[in-house]
């Protein structure tokens, strides 16, 4: 596990660098701010900022994208929770490949579903035209981004822009198309078309400064509202419009307000086993059982766990519990699902969602029980009354895959495809239709089986990297940070969450 | 009173009648009754105003206070349940009006405290007319006493030596040349009704004579209206030791002790202290003696400062002068006899009797050890103790006890308002040794911290454990003698700098806080974002140096647990504050609690008994989007003051230190000179006009 772990902390570590050495040095010789910088000082000190697939676009292209050329995450500024995306300029020019694109979207998602308002830091030189057929035609490409910010900003979701650097022809329409927009003086440019473009379509010649200038922007056009300085200015114009959004304060997780933050003063207690030893409960073999209760002690406050129908159905283990103060209906794997499993997990999602309560579900589960007696004992409708409770319940979601992530059971325990509002992958997790060996071998039992590299590729496609780089998850979080993960996502689910949604379940087959 | 009134224009003129005059003075002032006061006009502000209302009210006498627009809040003001307003800024010098107040409100009596009009004769004499009683001295004897050629006629008189000088009428510049070369250079140049140092100037040699002479007369005359000066010997190693007397209307004249009040600046008192070290007993016996004599001479009653010249080379002394009124350092002389002067000067103002005699305040001298006041200013020792006003952000005092007494004037919160004295508090304790006050004195000073206006409270620190004034070797010159190790400027402490950022953290972390009531959990999942840079800059005292910012990162691993990095060095620490302004940090090495204040950018931290002052650099982009201008290219005015005059126009080309403007502040005049070789580009004040601390006074050009 601690090879697994190594691996993934080193992933991450250059793709948080961004740019090449080169790329960062000549971004900032000239005055800007790296992005990850610009987030540091955009956020309230001492917040974390809970940022999403950091390994986005790994091994995706060829070349190297790091986080995908965007990042994206959700941090406290002035107080208000938000998502905030950030253009990386020292990868490819901040250009979107189709990576960006979805991540982009993504994190627009993020802030719909949870109600949170939306910060871009644009630096970007648009879509990257060599990608242009996986970027702009589909439903879910360049256009929807823009799409999205019409459809927040009328539901009342605030879409604020810093530009930082320049917004060319598509890009233009992030400022835009935002409620208020900020431009740094000298270094944003806004324009449909640039310098060079301009000359050859119209001849005109003119500079960027005169085409889509920050002066020329907040004196003369009117697309920008505020007119910085340099990158440090143009943020704390972004945390003031913040605080005059007049939008609640995240409140639902956290530490009571006052200096000291000491053991006396915290409203909750720490789990009573140590979050560190998760990284060495599972292994890598997913074979080897695990007990959900091992994995509950480490992530919830005080290691309390009220468990709900413990003698029914005991290979899904339910109950409530809270982290970080905030009560939680907890679904977790233990084995394969039966039916009595499958009845008891839609009726404790029944509990949680007449309560209101939020939904974790730690996943790790090979799949449905198959076989004669199962499938007699209705296994396939009973598991649909489950994967009906996870579909329709209308409480936040969030999912952690602590293992295996194969089958049905993705869908039962509340996978991607069942809009959780965060999923996080642990790096020793496998995603797929089912196990690798097992594939193979059902491959080989209808009779094309010859591919001999089949297992070595479907090993390879399930990993959890793999996954992580095409945006199938969240991001790939270390065990040990599981209970911050689900407290930081708690808060991002509950800061933006102002009304208390009635779940209208489909019809259970009974 | 009558008779006297008539004989005094001959008393003038021959000494032969003084003792004529006592006699009469003594029968026209002499009660029969004691006549026990029920009220009390306290015509002063500050910490006296609240001093001699502490003990009037311990006596149950009513008390009403005065106040200007300025002091409205002030606490003398806020003191006692009738406080009477008088407007104008200057008015507590409106002696009429404060005589018409006192009959309105019903006062028998007004104290004057000290300065403002408690040695002003005619005042003293309106109050006796209107029927009040003035608590201090007859008139007369302020008059005598007020004149520096008179009262020194009327000492040598009685045998109490005096220094030689010339203090006649005769004001040609050219006569009092001559009288300067008769005594003997150095000499010293004094206003006839001056005081505290204002209009005094040291000629050392007969070529800048006149230079000094017109600089002494401009400044009486802005100062007191008046530019009549005489002329001394100038001792080069002399101390002031002064002797409290005390005298009644029944004939007894009390010594209650000297005191020695070398340490000055700028000629006025900071460290006062009693008795004076090194000083032989019959020396010290004969002083006593003197002063009891001179106050005899002029008929004093109440209580009175007999200030003498005490010449260190030749252990011989002079009348300096006579003051007639309680003076600032009286709690020195309080601690060492254990008595209350505010209440022996009511005792002397109701007609009653001295509480003590000589030998009994002798024997509890022998008993009570060694006192030692500090004057604890808002000014800045290190540009020529310039004074300095604002608000006392933030205010924590040494622990008083029996031998710790703070007498102050404000709390936190108030204004040091540049309209008066700047004098913050005086802190005086007591031991039973000079050594052992000393170090008590030092400790207090060191849990003493002031925030908002600079102090001199650095600076008295650095005095007080000055090897040679620990050895007792005092002398009025000892400041400007040891400058070099008093002055002496040490850099700051790394973790002084990276506490500067912790607080800076924490205080960040406070005020989103407050925004949201709620905090994230805290891991190290955010840890690659948490590191953050601050750029701090010592402030050294002396706005004239130039000290380069400091870059300190600051990442947090925990909600506690930091890391800091200042320079190249990196301190793992954790920390905890108490309140927002007070924190603890645990360094690898050693535990460190800090108090740390901010006002806008600049900083000031306290901690392990020291002050450090810092500024927080600006980010780049305030200057171009808030139009702050950077201070290099400007000389600012140090302090509120009024421009007298400026030396330089737009284009000259000015040298470092060159003089650029003179300004005036507190009545006291203040050469700026220019921080840097340059040209100016442009002035921005000129003659006449008012400004406030910090502003532009000239530009120069970029």
């Amino acid at each position: 596990m601690n090879e697994v772990l190594e691996r993934i902390r080193d992933l991450q570590a250059r793709a948080r660098q961004g740019g090449n050495a080169k790329a960062r040095e000549k971004h900032v010789a000239r005055g800007k701010m790296l992005p990850r910088d610009r987030i540091t000082a955009l956020i309230d000190p001492s917040t974390s900022f809970l940022e999403l697939s950091s390994l986005a676009g790994h091994e995706l292209y060829g070349e190297d994208i790091p986080s995908g050329g965007i990042i994206t995450g959700v941090g406290t500024v002035s107080g208000v929770t938000c998502v905030i995306v950030a253009n990386d300029a020292t990868v490819k020019g901040g250009t979107y490949y189709p990576i960006t694109v979805k991540k982009h979207l993504r994190a627009q998602e993020i802030a719909q579903q949870n109600r949170l308002p939306c910060i871009y830091l644009v630096d970007s030189g648009g879509a990257n035209l060599p990608h242009q057929k996986d970027v702009f035609p589909g439903r879910d490409h360049f256009g929807r981004i823009f799409y999205n910010q019409a459809r927040m900003s009328g539901a009342g979701i605030p879409q604020i822009s810093v530009v930082m650097g320049p917004c060319t022809a598509g890009g233009a329409y992030v400022p835009s198309m935002s409620d208020e927009s900020i431009i740094v003086n000298e270094q944003g440019h806004i324009f449909l078309a640039g310098p060079p473009l301009v000359k050859a379509a119209t001849g005109e010649e003119v500079t960027a400064e005169e085409l889509g200038g920050g002066k020329m922007h907040s004196t003369e056009s009117g697309v920008t509202d505020y007119l910085a300085v340099d990158d440090a200015h143009a943020l704390v114009l972004a945390r003031r419009c913040i605080s005059n959004l007049n939008w609640p304060q995240a409140q639902a997780v956290g530490y009571p307000s006052g200096v000291s933050i000491s053991e006396q003063s915290k409203p909750w207690q720490d789990p009573l086993y140590d979050p560190a030893e998760l990284n060495g409960i599972v292994g890598t073999n997913l074979r080897k059982q695990v007990d959900a209760h091992e994995i509950i002690a480490r992530i919830v406050d005080g290691s309390e766990f009220a468990e709900f129908k413990p003698e029914f159905g005991p290979t899904l283990v339910t109950g409530f519990a809270r982290v970080f103060g905030q009560q939680v209906g907890i679904l977790a794997s233990n084995g394969i699902l039966l039916s009595p499993a499958a009845l008891k997990g839609a009726h404790f999602i029944e509990l949680c969602t007449k309560r209101h309560v939020p939904l974790l579900f730690l996943q790790n589960i090979s799949g449905f029980m198959v076989g004669r007696d199962a499938e007699a004992g209705g296994i396939a409708k009973n598991g649909a009354k489950l994967v009906t409770a996870v579909a329709c319940a209308a409480v936040p979601k969030l999912t952690v895959v602590f293992g295996a992530s194969y089958g049905a059971g993705n869908y039962g325990m509340c996978g991607r495809a069942y809009s959780p509002r965060f999923l996080w992958t642990w790096p020793n997790a496998k995603t797929g239709v089912m196990g690798a060996e097992q594939l193979a071998g059902v491959m080989a039992a209808v009779g094309k089986g010859s591919d001999d590299g089949l297992k070595e590729r479907i090993e390879k496609e399930t990993d959890s990297v793999f996954g992580s780089a095409r945006l199938w998850d969240d991001g790939i979080i270390e065990p040990a940070l599981t209970r911050d993960y689900v407290g930081l996502g708690l808060r991002a689910a509950l800061g933006g969450w102002t009304e208390k949604e009635d779940t209208t379940f489909g019809v259970f087959r009974m | 009173m009558y008779t006297f009134q008539r004989l005094r224009p001959a008393a003038r003129n021959s000494k032969l009648l003084y003792p004529l005059l006592q006699a009469i003075r003594k029968s026209s002032t002499q009660a029969g009754d004691i006549k026990p006061l029920a009220s009390l006009l306290i015509a002063n502000r500050g910490e006296i105003a609240l001093r001699v209302g502490r003990t009037a009210s311990e006596y149950g006498i009513r008390t009403t206070t005065l106040y200007t627009n300025p002091d409205a809040l002030s606490q003398h003001a806020l003191s006692s349940p009738f406080s009477i307003n008088l407007g104008d800024p200057s008015a507590y010098l409106d002696g009429d009006r404060i005589i018409a107040i006192a009959k309105e409100q019903g006062c028998e009596a007004i104290h004057p405290g000290y300065g403002f009009l408690s040695e002003n004769p005619a005042f003293a004499r309106k109050c006796v007319e209107a029927g009040l009683v003035f608590v201090g001295p007859p008139w007369e004897a302020i008059e005598d006493m007020g004149s520096k050629s008179r009262s020194k006629e009327i000492m040598t008189y009685a045998g109490v030596p005096c220094i030689p000088g010339y203090h006649g009428h005769i004001q040609d510049p050219e006569y009092l040349k001559a009288e300067a070369a008769k005594i003997g250079y150095p000499v010293l140049l004094k206003a006839v009704k001056g005081g505290g140092g204002k209009g005094m100037r040291i000629v050392n040699t007969p070529a800048e004579f006149h230079q000094q002479l017109d600089s002494a007369k401009s400044e009486a005359r802005n100062s007191f209206g008046d530019e009549i000066m005489l002329v001394e010997k100038y001792i080069t190693k002399p101390r002031h030791i002064e002797v409290q007397v005390f005298a009644d209307k029944h004939g007894n004249c009390v010594a209650l002790g000297e005191r020695d009040c070398s340490i000055q600046r700028r000629h006025q008192k900071i460290l006062e202290e009693s008795p004076a070290p090194h000083l032989e007993d019959s020396i010290r016996k004969d002083l006593w003696e003197k002063a009891r004599a001179a106050a005899s001479a002029v008929g004093y009653e109440g209580a009175g400062t007999v200030e003498f010249i005490f010449d260190n080379d030749t252990n011989e002394f002079f009348f300096m002068e006579m003051n007639t009124r309680l003076q600032v350092e009286h709690p020195v002389t309080e601690m060492v006899t254990g008595q209350d002067l505010v209440r022996w000067q009511l005792i002397v103002a109701e007609g009653g009797k001295l509480p003590l005699t000589q030998d009994q305040i002798e024997e509890e001298i022998a008993q009570r050890g060694h006192a030692i006041e500090a004057r604890i200013y808002a000014e800045n020792p290190a540009m020529n103790f310039i004074p300095d006003s604002g608000k006392l952000l933030h205010l924590r005092l040494p622990k008083a006890s029996d031998t710790v007494r703070i007498d102050a004037g404000f709390v936190a919160g108030d204004e040091v308002s540049s309209h008066y004295d700047p004098m913050i508090a005086k802190l005086i304790v007591r031991a039973p040794t000079r050594q052992a006050a000393l170090k008590k004195m030092t400790a207090a000073l060191e849990s003493y911290e002031v925030g908002g206006p600079i102090t001199n409270i650095e600076f008295l620190k650095k005095v007080c454990v000055s090897p040679a004034f620990v050895g007792g070797e005092v002398e009025t010159g000892y400041i400007n003698k040891y400058r070099e190790e008093l002055f002496e400027q040490k850099p700051p402490p790394k973790e002084a700098i990276a506490q500067v950022a912790v607080g800076l953290l924490l205080q960040e972390r406070n005020s989103v806080q407050s925004l949201a009531p709620s905090w994230g959990p805290f891991s190290a999942l955010g840890a690659h974002f948490q590191e953050r840079t601050y750029n701090i800059v010592e402030l050294p005292a002396d706005v004239q140096l130039k000290t380069e910012p400091m870059k300190v990162t600051i990442r947090e691993v925990s909600p506690e647990t930091l890391v800091v990095t200042v320079d190249t060095t990196t301190f793992n620490v954790s920390t905890s504050a108490s309140s927002p302004k007070q924190f603890t940090t645990y360094f690898p090495h050693t535990r460190l609690e800090t108090t740390m204040i901010r006002d806008e950018d600049r900083i000031t931290i306290w901690q392990q008994g020291q002050q450090y002052k810092f500024k927080l650099v600006m980010p780049n982009w305030v200057e171009k989007a808030l139009g702050v201008k950077d201070e290099a290219h400007s000389v600012l005015a140090p302090m509120p003051c009024k421009v007298l005059r400026v030396d330089v126009k737009a284009g000259d080309e000015v040298k470092k230190d060159q003089v650029v403007a003179v300004i005036e502040s507190m009545k006291m005049e203040t050469v700026i000179r220019s921080p840097i070789d340059g040209i100016i580009s442009r002035v921005v004040h000129g003659p006449g006009d008012m400004c406030k601390a910090g502003t532009a006074l000239v530009e120069f050009e970029e």
